[in-house]
């Protein structure tokens, strides 16, 4: 039995995962497909119910798992091959190469300054540019610069003002082999993209966003340093609509997302919270079908939200938003459940709740792991009631959003995290 | 005296309002003051990396940081100062942004000056730090689990698996908890039963679980590591030690007060419990119709639950009754998370066995997540009806004779109101903590949230961890879950004990009392008022026992000798916080 583990994903499951079989006595691979460990977490303005700042209560455990003896990052990684079985399996992990050397780099960001190219920032969602050779956040962990091989020029300033000598341009693929006791797959969630329902306007108006859009405009890290405003011209929203099931609980031909993505409701209370602190006097709607906020603190926390906040609640699924073209304002058709007509509302912004999907490339994955995917390309667990983060292959286990049955908050994907650290001691143990 | 200075901008956070640079250079012209520098985000591997520089360049003997709250990031400034080679006590927080940035947000000008006074402040109280030793005490390698309903069980399990001895108690002759009472559990429609027998099975046949049935807890002393436990067992009592405690002790389900939808005056109204029971029995027949009420008692109102009288006597007992006075409504004020799935697994499994029975679920909103959803659209193919009624309007329930109620709903959707004739009113009721909650957390020391169940260290990044080092919360303690959830719930509670355990020893925070024994009467009021059993009085004078001491300074206040002070926070520490502040001229501050 190989007294190691393999954590796949470096979000907030992942990170649980492995600070707790480290802090177990187990040696830890922490692979990241990513330049950076943090997940989606990293991206969240601030966290439901508590409002505690996501960022400050997440970075302090990334640097934990960077400076734990136990633990190895393997970032900007993917795992290509998976044999043998629990106890001893056979790993191989491609490290795509940064063409920046990590023992080298400090992270000062000079190339940054100096390189020429500017594409649009993962991070925040393509809402602010970033250059070629970058960090995807001040945060990040490593704290080591990438070139993004696709969009650089190849004009060498990166290596030229690099006072480290850090940048390698000729940086080869690496393969590297592992052998590992156990593997926890935590690989998180893409969004739906709401552009695939045409009658919501996405990307078609400029002001249809998205909540992660929002979620980066609303943070004091994000490109607009928290200033809520219109993409179409900048002026302070004062009529806010959020719309839920944006892709979930749709079983239309070319969506087929039958399921509840089990966190929208609650966040885009959060969200409108928020909102009404940026924008006191703020008119903030929420269209839902069902107000799904299951979870401690959260019924409390939506009474305070009508309450003191005035959120106005309304129970009803859009069928269209049009757009004005002179003032930019939307017009959100509706049924009013009330009075059982068709009714409009005008917003200066409308916010879309997407649904989560499966991480690109899960299905790749499983393969390569031999593990289930349900109907929709979730991670399938061996027995939904009693084996709840096992797969069929012994000493695998899935935790967080990844697996298909469990919801996807934080402290819910906390304690899977941990309750797949357990099955890999017990494992490992004998 | 060597002070070093780091003042974070937090990206905007703290810069966009403060002007940290020229803070920066105020901070440079106070007294032992040798470096100061401001970063983005020191916090970040690279802020980390300037302050270890720094110490090093510097010689640095004193650190401070004006970022964010203590509360949050003072560990991870700790273990940066550790790695420097310096004692991590020497380190001091300055919060310029909860209590400066973020407050002062329309006053940039009025905010650099506060954040100068906070650091001010900072920069004087560290000249004062001393090192500190933090106590390192063993880890007992055995675990004390409260509970043995499937949380229980399952972390119970866990720990041994991992060669932990474990002393498993339960209240009840018979292990299996709540799950017992269950019939069929979704999404799978598993027997609970057999569930639940699997687990007992596996649980009475490993040689590290020692079951102990008809236990319950009579007191707890002790600290993480070295909890000394006695058990009230039916022979008499049992003294047992261990170095971890997971609760696992579930909760209750709320039983409708009589009268309420007519509940307890008709025999045909029941709740969903009684209803497993009955399909368990298979003695549902093949009725008519069947009507399901969810939310009752949940969602609503405020907390009327606990026996004012049985309470004992302590502060927490007279918070909850001055709260719990203040209170009308019955019922429980949150969604109990798991009732709506648990009535369409009961409403398919009536369909199951007759088809023809009309079975509506009466309901505010349908909270079946993630891919439950197919469970609830299983329920719909089956043709299980939902009606949306309203809050403002309750339904009504009328008799009609032995075998028939009649239901009167405001249909929400169809915008009337509808009265269905049914053979069985169904009420989902919400999990609602047990009565002996109150005792349970007096005992242990965990706080209880305003919903009465046991508080989290941290309710988003530490679910199953209790603010008590070396206690764990797993099932429904900390609110509703179902078996799935309660079962992943025990898993990491188990996990969250391993990690203490495999280290086999702790360190404990070294802010302790410190009695001056000169001084000390021995008037045993420190004994008195120390909430956690720290001091002692032997030999005519008060010891402290340090590994129990959490700091809290009571003691120090109340001590009539002012024979104790605390370490890290000693009053000349902190009036020359105060003295900077108030009378910087006189500091030496410009």
């Amino acid at each position: 039995m190989q007294q190691s583990a393999l954590v796949i994903g470096g979000g907030i499951s992942g990170i649980q995962a492995s600070l707790d079989l480290a802090n177990m006595g187990f040696r830890v691979y922490l692979v990241e497909r990513s330049p950076s460990i943090g997940g989606r977490m990293a991206q969240l303005d601030k966290t439901f119910p508590t409002m505690d700042c996501s960022i400050c209560i997440l970075a302090p455990k990334m640097i934990e798992c960077s400076r734990h003896p136990n633990v190895t990052l393997l970032t900007y990684s993917e795992v290509k091959e998976v044999k043998g079985s629990v106890g001893n399996f056979a790993v191989k992990i491609l490290k795509k190469p940064r063409y920046v050397d990590e023992k080298k780099c400090t992270g000062c960001g000079i190339c940054a300054q100096n390189c020429p190219i500017e594409v649009p920032n993962e991070f925040d969602v393509g809402l602010s540019m970033r250059k070629a050779i970058y960090m995807p956040f001040p945060q990040a962990v490593p704290r080591v610069m990438t070139i993004d091989k696709e969009n650089c020029v190849e004009c060498g300033l990166c290596e030229r003002v690099c006072m480290a000598k850090a940048v390698d341009r000729e940086q080869q693929p690496q393969e590297v082999e592992l052998n590992i006791g156990a593997i926890i797959v935590a690989t998180g969630f893409d969004m739906f993209d709401p552009s695939e329902i045409p009658a919501y306007g996405y990307k078609q108006y400029k002001n249809v966003i998205t909540a992660l859009e929002l979620e980066r405009l609303l943070s004091a890290s994000g490109p607009t340093g928290g200033r809520l405003m219109r993409l179409s011209d900048g002026m302070i929203p004062k009529r806010i609509a959020f719309v839920q099931c944006v892709g979930s609980r749709d079983r239309r031909e070319w969506i087929r997302n039958a399921y509840c993505s089990s966190i929208c409701c609650k966040y885009a209370t959060k969200e409108a919270v928020i909102v009404k602190e940026h924008v006191p006097g703020a008119q903030v709607t929420i269209f839902y079908i069902d107000l799904r906020i299951f979870g401690r603190g959260f019924q409390e926390f939506v009474n305070r939200a009508k309450a003191e906040y005035g959120i106005s609640f309304v129970r009803s699924c859009p069928g269209e938003i049009i757009e004005d073209p002179i003032t930019k304002d939307l017009i959100v058709w509706f049924e009013d459940m009330t009075t059982r007509t068709p009714r409009s509302l005008t917003f200066d912004l409308v916010v879309l709740c997407p649904a989560i999907k499966p991480r690109e490339g899960a299905g790749e994955l499983a393969k390569v792991l031999g593990i289930d995917v349900d109907d929709y390309g979730f991670f399938k667990p061996l027995d939904a009631v009693s084996r709840p983060v096992d797969t069929p292959v012994s000493g695998i286990f899935i935790c967080g959003v990844c697996s298909g049955t469990r919801t996807g908050d934080v402290p819910d994907s906390i304690t899977q995290a941990s309750a797949t650290a357990a099955r890999v001691a017990e494992v490992l143990a004998g | 005296m060597r002070i070093g200075v780091f003042i974070c901008h937090c990206g905007v956070n703290i810069g966009g309002v403060v002007n940290v640079p020229e803070v920066t250079e105020y901070a440079k012209t106070l007294p032992y003051v040798v470096h100061a520098e401001h970063n983005l985000y020191t916090c970040s591997e690279a802020g980390l990396a300037a302050i270890n520089e720094a110490i090093k360049k510097h010689d640095l003997n004193r650190i401070v940081v004006a970022a964010c709250t203590p509360r949050t990031h003072e560990p991870l400034f700790r273990l940066a100062c550790k790695g420097a080679g310096l004692n991590p006590y020497i380190f001091e927080m300055a919060n310029i942004r909860e209590h400066c940035s973020w407050v002062h947000s329309y006053d940039p000008k009025g905010a650099t000056e506060k954040a100068k006074d906070i650091i001010r402040m900072a920069v004087f109280r560290a000249a004062l730090l001393e090192p500190q030793v933090e106590p390192e005490v063993e880890v007992k390698g055995s675990s004390l689990v409260i509970g043995a309903g499937v949380a229980g069980m399952t972390a119970a399990l866990t720990l041994a698996n991992q060669g932990f001895k474990v002393y498993l108690i339960e209240k009840e002759a018979e292990l299996g908890g709540m799950t017992r009472k269950l019939f069929k559990i979704y999404p799978t429609l598993a027997d609970s039963t057999e569930v639940v027998n699997t687990l007992i099975e596996v649980v009475r046949l490993h040689p590290n679980i020692e079951i102990l049935t008809s236990t319950t807890l009579k007191e707890v002393s002790g600290y993480v590591g070295n909890f000394n436990v006695i058990l009230t067992v039916p022979e008499g009592e049992r003294k047992i030690s261990v170095g971890t405690i997971i609760v696992a002790s579930g909760s209750s389900i709320y039983i409708p007060p009589k009268g309420l939808y007519q509940y307890g005056i008709y025999n045909r109204v029941i709740t969903q419990v009684e209803l497993d029971k009955m399909l368990r029995d298979d003695t549902i027949g093949r009725p008519e119709r069947v009507i399901m009420i969810q939310c009752v008692g949940a969602r609503k109102g405020e907390i009327r639950h606990y026996d004012l009288a049985a309470l004992p006597k302590s502060p927490t007992a007279e918070l909850l009754r001055r709260i719990l006075k203040a209170r009308k409504e019955e019922g429980w004020p949150y969604c109990s998370r798991i009732c709506c799935m648990n009535s369409i697994k009961n409403a398919i499994l009536i369909k199951e066995r007759s088809p023809k029975t009309d079975v509506v679920i009466l309901f505010g909103d349908l909270r079946v997540y993630k891919e439950y959803e197919d469970f609830y659209r299983k329920a719909r193919d089956l043709e299980v009806r939902f009606i949306r009624y309203i809050e403002e309007v309750p339904a009504e329930i009328m008799k009609v004779n032995e075998e028939k109620l009649n239901v009167m709903v405001y249909d929400a959707l169809a915008g009337c109101e509808v009265t269905l004739t049914a053979d069985w009113v169904v009420l989902s009721t919400p999990l609602i903590p047990t009565k002996d909650m109150v005792m349970l957390a007096r005992m242990l020391k965990i706080p209880i949230g305003t919903d009465g169940f046991l508080m989290e260290a941290h309710l988003k990044m530490r679910p199953v961890d209790a603010s008590v080092d070396g206690i764990f919360l797993a099932g429904t303690v900390t609110g509703p879950k179902d078996v799935p959830e309660s079962i992943i719930s025990g898993k990491a509670a188990a996990a969250r004990a391993a990690t203490l355990m495999m280290r086999k020893k702790v360190s404990a925070e070294a802010i302790t009392a410190v009695v001056d024994r000169d001084l000390c009467i021995g008037c045993g009021l420190c004994e008195e008022i120390c909430p956690y059993g720290a001091h002692r009085i032997e030999e005519g004078k008060s010891q402290v026992i340090e590994i129990l001491c959490r700091g809290c300074g009571s003691c120090a206040a109340e001590c009539p000798r002012r024979a104790i002070s605390m370490r890290h926070y000693g009053d000349h520490q902190v009036m020359a916080q105060l003295k900077a502040l108030l009378r910087p001229a006189l500091t030496g501050a410009s």
